[in-house]
């Protein structure tokens, strides 16, 4: 099993993806350069956090008319995984991987401290080792990650099952002081209507061992092994 | 071909939260600028451009917020202007 990792200039959590997927982990990985063509036969792909591009104009606009980002696109239309990290999620909604937008937080300050999420829906590629109900801890460190779409966007969403992870208190309960940046319906996290896409704004792979402070990410690159090798 | 300064305006759309722009006006009514109702803080982005005419200036320009310059899930755009230079 093979990760690509895209390092966009401005990328700053590529190196974190990398330890996450290949020492805690123990899959391979690969660093995909943004003016590259080649996926190099990777199975996942990860566009992780960072400021890409400076965040100018909007965070992740500029990222997705990247050239690698042509390759990425058609290797999600066949259904390839792709998860997008933070600033990776903001590039994947401009890319249109995904519905919605991600917007400056609500509270207008950058945002960095720990949060609970709560796993919403456990059938997917990128959470079958959770259970519905879990809560994790992770870490968040972004200034525009409300998540915005249309009412009709979020209504499909929910009902599709599409919203994998949402923001939630020590009780597990959904609880604006526990969303840290107003997101609709406290969503941290969607994926595609194909299930092979998807976005998340906290970081999973800065949580991949208690010396970390935790280790609750890696079950989304498990997740993820254990689709691929299925 | 002539050169055309384009200007555009870019701002969050309506009914979409501006915590910007929700700041700026509680600064005002601190500032005891009471009359302030609402302000909305977007994006102003001017360029040169050449094109033919002014019809086909301000449609590439429009292609451009379309594909680039706004994003149509939370923003509206406007041309704002459009001078030959």
């Amino acid at each position: 099993m093979k990760f690509g990792i895209v390092t966009f200039p401005g990328s700053n959590c590529d190196y974190d993806a990398h330890h996450a997927v290949t020492d805690a982990l123990g899959a391979e990985a690969v660093y995909l350069w943004h003016k590259s063509h080649d996926l190099e036969g990777v199975d996942v792909v990860i566009l992780p956090g960072g400021f890409s591009y400076g965040d100018y104009l909007r965070a992740g606009a500029i990222a997705r008319f990247s050239p690698i980002m042509r390759e990425i696109v058609a290797h999600a239309r066949r259904g390839g995984p792709v998860i997008g990290i933070c600033n990776g999620f903001q590039i994947a909604c401009e890319a249109g991987l995904l519905p919605g937008a991600l917007m400056r937080n609500a509270g207008l300050q950058f945002v960095s401290a720990p949060v609970r999420l709560r796993v919403e829906n456990p059938d997917t590629m990128f959470t079958n080792r959770y259970a519905t109900g879990d809560v994790l801890r992770l870490p968040v460190a972004h200034g525009e990650g409300r998540y915005t779409a249309d009412a009709e966007t979020v209504e499909r969403l929910e009902g599709e099952g599409l919203v994998v992870f949402r923001y939630v208190n020590a009780a597990g309960e959904v609880d604006p002081s526990a969303n840290p940046n107003g997101s609709v319906n406290a969503i941290a996290g969607i994926v595609s209507a194909e299930g092979n896409v998807l976005g998340i704004m906290p970081h999973p792979e800065r949580a991949v061992d208690p010396l970390l402070g935790s280790a609750d990410g890696l079950g989304i690159f498990q997740s993820m092994m254990a689709h691929v090798s299925a | 071909m002539s050169r055309f300064r384009v200007s555009v305006n870019i701002s969050p759309r309506q009914g979409i939260l501006d915590p910007q722009g929700k700041a700026v006006a509680e600064a005002l009514h601190s500032l005891e600028f009471s009359e302030v109702r609402d302000v909305r803080v977007g994006r102003f982005v001017v360029m040169q451009v050449d094109a033919a005419d002014r019809a086909s200036a301000s449609q590439r320009v429009r292609e451009m917020c379309d594909k680039l310059l706004a994003n149509p899930v939370v923003e509206d755009y406007q041309i704002a202007s459009v001078e030959e230079t």
